[in-house]
């Protein structure tokens, strides 16, 4: 076996403070063991690039951070408040929110309320105040729908805000996604798989957006199968192979890793190590 | 493949709008609107009073087919929160009905001799309790289920009403009183009231005025339910003001988006659970609105048997015939449901054939109902605030 997360032990340039920890989590689905003692840890502001192969467990992990799936064993920690036993919205509320590898939008519903649903995750109002339209009602509702316009211009679907998310076009769509991910508020924004299916022009656009997004002050996870994206939009670059971590560190790095190599080109285990 | 919009320019903010009609001028104005509103409004109440050829019922009362069909309306508006909005189908809604209906009768008549006027807020606490004891354990499963558990809920309902002394068993609650007049009712004669409006009738298609059937104003009698159907109508136009009120907020939202994708939207800071049992409740209110104004109608009583399975299914029909998720489709939905088979009631045997195959060619013709929701309406105005803020902000 080749010594795993190495890599991981180096002195870090800066002492920014971790956002969410990865603290040896296990989730197993029957025998199957989904994520096997994963650790690792996202600190504040940085785009942190989690990879592997298929079936890797890269959606898992995405999965049990935002409280679809419980772990096993071990625990995540979010602002130092772990999240175990919180419900899914209730973690959104905190400051997590995700993008879908397989887009799921509110297909019936326009672009622009599609990101007021994520807007509304911050909204204090509720039916009492909606039925007597007040005018803190009505207050919160032209902010909501003002950040909603702000945010479809920043992914760049702006003109497209009264469309029904169904008509948008496939990257269209999926940039509506990342605005209503960003509506929540989060501090922690994870990507899974945003470039799937867009050609080279597309992904450098959106290397080019999610950096933005980062000197917007949102800290960003990012899963992806673009080695060339991830290579050049991330700050660091965690590698899961069946389950576990096997390397972790900045692209450079990771990119003349063997291990990593290995997990890629398919090298048998005693060769790569 | 997908074309980058370049960031947008409020110009081109705008979406397709080919598809609103447009307005003569003189229609557009915010005032000709409100005017276009009452008159609506004032025709609605006088329609019975009217009694429009065709539109009449020859073979039976047509105050009173009026206000049941109004009692439908009123229901399926309900309903439509509940299947229309949040998408949880409910087949038992009759339930709701039929607690409103014996609250109301209880309180009134066969254990209490409360005002109406109380009873009534009472009845629909008692709906929204019954409505979160049933909603909160039912919603936590899905779609085929939850319609076999809200069916069970709408038979339970019956048969323990069937069952309980109490409750009046088997022989239902009589003699529930009418809901309070206006101006003087010694004996509920309908010969007073503060004044008397007569209505109007038909010669072919020559009005005259009918001085012989007169509707005093305001007395709930046993020989007109002309009343009963100006009273449920104004239920209906409040309920209709709140669920405006409330599908056009984030409660809206958060019903549509619940309904779209619920693992989504749970992801994306809905609780929707809260949200799904929220329009239970609201569903469960406005049915037992529904049943106390049917325990307090023309009849003054109610029995197990007036709360059947089928009439849950009428309900849903409704909802779907009309369109569920549009508030005017439900509307459509649950007057056309309770007005055909009363219009086709010359036809006397044939009429629940005709009934059954005009609903079988509605839906099938019309599979999204006869008024689909218009999901960009919502969009089109909270664009349209949006302009006006911005206006302000640049006036000011």
């Amino acid at each position: 076996m080749p010594e795993p997360a190495t890599a991981s032990e180096q002195p870090q340039g800066d002492v920014r403070k971790a956002l969410l920890e990865v603290d040896d989590v296990t989730i197993r689905f029957g025998g199957v063991s989904a994520l096997d003692s994963v650790s690792f840890d996202i600190k504040e502001g940085e785009i942190l690039g989690l990879i592997g192969p298929n079936g890797a467990g890269k959606t898992t992990c995405f999965n049990v951070m935002t409280g679809v799936y419980q772990a096993t064993s071990g625990q995540i920690r979010f602002d130092g408040r772990p999240l175990a036993k919180l419900k899914r919205f209730q973690i959104t509320k905190l400051g997590i929110a995700r993008t879908f590898q397989n887009i799921r939008l509110f297909k019936s519903m326009t672009a622009l309320e599609n990101v007021l649903v994520g807007a509304d995750a911050n909204s204090k109002v509720g039916l009492f105040n909606a039925l007597f339209k007040t005018p803190l009602h009505r207050r919160t509702e032209a902010e909501s729908i003002e950040e909603a316009y702000r945010l479809l211009d920043f992914v760049g679907v702006g003109g497209r805000a009264g469309e029904l998310a169904a008509n948008l076009s496939y990257g269209d769509q999926r940039r509506l996604e990342i605005a209503r991910a960003m509506a929540t508020k989060p501090k922690l924004l994870c990507l899974d798989e945003p470039a799937a299916g867009f050609n080279p022009a597309e992904k450098q656009r959106l290397m080019e957006l999610i950096r933005k997004v980062r000197d917007d002050g949102y800290t960003v996870l990012l899963i992806e199968h673009d080695m060339r994206l991830v290579m050049g939009v991330t700050d660091r670059v965690v590698v899961l192979e069946f389950g576990r971590k096997i390397a972790e560190g900045p692209p450079a790095e990771i990119r003349d890793n063997p291990a990593v190599i290995a997990a890629y080109l398919g090298v048998d285990e005693e060769d790569a190590s | 493949m997908s074309t980058t919009v370049p960031a947008s320019t409020r110009s081109s903010r705008r979406p397709g709008r080919p598809l609103q009609i447009q307005l003569p001028s003189f229609l557009r104005s915010r005032l000709s609107r409100i005017v276009m509103i009452v008159i609506g409004v004032l025709l609605a109440y006088a329609l019975p009073l009217i009694r429009p050829p065709f539109i009449t019922t020859p073979a039976s009362d047509f105050g009173g087919v009026m206000a049941s069909a109004a009692t439908f309306a009123l229901v399926a508006l309900g309903l439509n929160i509940v299947i229309g909005y949040a998408g949880l189908l409910d087949l038992g809604y009759v339930g709701f009905y039929a607690v409103g209906a014996y609250t109301t009768g209880v309180l009134t008549s066969q254990h209490g001799h409360w005002p109406f006027l109380l009873v009534l807020p009472c009845a629909m606490i008692v709906t929204t309790v019954s409505g979160l004891l049933l909603g909160a354990p039912a919603i936590r499963v899905r779609g085929d289920y939850l319609a076999i558990v809200t069916l069970g809920f709408g038979e339970i309902i019956s048969l323990v009403a069937k069952n309980t002394p109490w409750l009046g068993g088997a022989a239902g609650i009589k003699n529930i009183p009418p809901p309070p007049s206006i101006g003087p009712d010694p004996i509920g004669t309908d010969q007073d009231g503060l004044f008397q409006i007569p209505h109007l009738s038909w010669n072919g298609l020559v009005p005259s005025v009918d001085n012989l059937h007169k509707t005093p104003f305001l007395t709930f009698g046993v020989l007109d339910a002309v009343p009963y159907y100006w009273l449920i109508l104004t239920a209906i136009l409040i309920v209709l003001m709140a669920d405006m009120a409330v599908n056009n907020s984030r409660v809206g939202r958060a019903w549509e988006a619940t309904r779209e994708d619920e693992d989504a939207a749970e992801l994306m800071g809905v609780p929707t659970f809260r949200y799904k049992l929220l329009a239970f409740m609201l569903g469960a209110a406005i049915g037992g609105l529904a049943g106390s104004m049917l325990a307090a109608g023309q009849g003054g009583f109610i029995s197990p048997d007036a709360f059947p399975l089928l009439l849950s299914m009428l309900f849903v029909a409704a909802v779907i015939i009309g369109g569920a998720g549009n508030r005017w489709g439900a509307i459509l939905g649950g007057v056309l449901v309770a007005y055909l088979p009363e219009r086709f009631r010359p036809l006397s045997d044939y009429r629940l054939l005709i009934f059954g195959v005009s609903l079988m060619v509605i839906v099938t013709f019309r599979p999204q109902g006869l008024l689909p929701p218009r999901r960009t309406r919502r969009a089109l105005r909270a664009q349209a605030e949006v302009e006006e803020l911005e206006g302000e902000a640049i006036d000011a």
